[in-house]
């Protein structure tokens, strides 16, 4: 490689990482808003502000789901096994929304113990299998079969 | 002796002139196979693949949605090497490679937003959310807008070139924030379902129909960017002896 070429290669490659250093730093800097939401567990510890718009993501705990049977009310505890807090929330639920299951809500934190959510999302794992597969695994009682738990609902 | 070869092949398609028969050799046959691999891939994933256990029939999208942002991803890659040959190498395939790979690589990146967020809805619940995946992916999409623009507002090619391969060589970085973006924070969007290493988490009934679009799909970017370079390198050496004889012999 002549000198002028080895020049240019240098100074593109300091350029490159200068400026990946750069975005390492503002993720780092910015780590706590580029997270999508709060865990339960920053909830309880209270590391998430009250009373402002953001936004807590957690599965929702088995059992935990109560629906008012003349309004679309309904409250459900979240956790991520470190912690957990009552959601409540009224409002159409999307399809996936189901106990165990993971879920995004956007509203306020009232206290650290409960979350008043005006929209809530339902996430869904990177597993994708057909319902013949699900049933046999959960007959073998396979642990990753647990997540469907009231499909049917 | 790989080396030799692989800097043989850089030398020969380096040259305009003999990309230009190679890509006349290459293109008849690896069309069709382009087609056929996509074609079956999607009919395979929407038609006959089993349904999802969760997400019913809605998950079918994961057969457009995949192989369209994974070759905008290695589309932005190839991109970016263009980028860096054209820069410090300055070499005139590169220039033209650059300009080659990003219209492809741009649609790519628009149907994935649009079939993500499509998909979004009857899953999560909402269109779009400015999680971290969306939203560097929407950045990707940029980048490659970004790329396009300053190759057409610079006037002189080989100017062009130079400022459109710089970006495209900064806009990598962006490629690995969109890949790693689920692992490093929390995000609406779920992990990598395909790994590269280790087992994935889909069905195999799933997975095949999905590799083969994902392969058809790269194939047919494969394709038009060979198309693309043909009728820029036919455009840059108009005036040499060799094109000006093709365009005698009525461009066959």
């Amino acid at each position: 490689m002549n000198s002028v070429r080895k020049q240019r290669l240098i100074v593109v490659l300091a350029v490159l990482a200068g400026l990946a250093i750069a975005v390492a730093l503002m993720f780092y800097a910015l780590r706590q808003n580029i997270n999508l939401f709060y865990t339960p567990q920053q909830v309880v510890a209270g590391e998430a502000p009250l009373d402002t718009q953001m936004r807590v993501g957690g599965l929702v705990v088995d059992g935990s789901v109560n629906r008012n049977e003349e309004t679309l009310d309904v409250t459900f505890d979240i956790t991520d096994g470190k912690g957990s807090f009552t959601v409540h929330y009224q409002g159409i639920l999307p399809d996936l929304f189901r106990e165990g299951q993971g879920i995004v809500a956007n509203g306020t934190l009232i206290s650290t113990s409960r979350f008043e959510a005006e929209e809530v999302l339902a996430k869904h794992d990177e597993t994708y299998m057909p319902p013949e597969v699900q049933d046999a695994l959960e007959k073998a009682g396979h642990p990753g079969a647990k997540k469907a738990d009231g499909y049917s609902e | 002796m790989v080396w030799q070869t692989i800097k043989r092949w850089y030398h020969m398609l380096g040259s305009p002139r003999y990309f230009h028969t190679f890509s006349s050799r290459v293109l008849p046959w690896l069309t069709p196979i382009a087609l056929i691999t996509l074609v079956t891939g999607l009919v395979w994933g929407l038609a006959f693949a089993p349904s999802d256990y969760q997400q019913g029939n809605s998950y079918r999208i994961i057969f457009i949605h995949v192989p369209a942002s994974s070759g905008a991803l290695m589309g932005y890659m190839a991109l970016g090497v263009s980028g860096l040959v054209a820069v410090v190498w300055r070499m005139k395939m590169a220039e033209v490679m650059l300009k080659a790979i990003a219209p492809f690589g741009a649609a790519l990146a628009a149907i994935s937003l649009i079939t993500g967020s499509l998909w979004g809805k009857p899953t999560w619940g909402t269109y779009w959310q400015w999680d971290a995946r969306m939203t560097s992916m929407l950045i990707l999409l940029f980048m490659y807008v970004g790329v396009i623009a300053l190759q057409n507002v610079i006037r002189e090619p080989r100017q062009a070139a130079r400022a459109a391969g710089l970006l495209a060589i900064v806009g990598v970085i962006n490629v690995v924030i969109v890949k790693y973006s689920v692992e490093w924070v929390q995000t609406l969007h779920q992990g990598s379902t395909l790994k590269l290493f280790g087992e994935s988490t889909i069905n195999p009934a799933m997975k095949y129909p999905l590799l083969i679009s994902m392969l058809g799909m790269w194939l047919l970017y494969a394709v038009n960017v060979l198309i693309r370079a043909r009728s820029e390198v036919e455009w840059r050496e108009r005036r040499s002896k060799w094109v000006q004889t093709l365009i005698r012999e009525g461009g066959k």
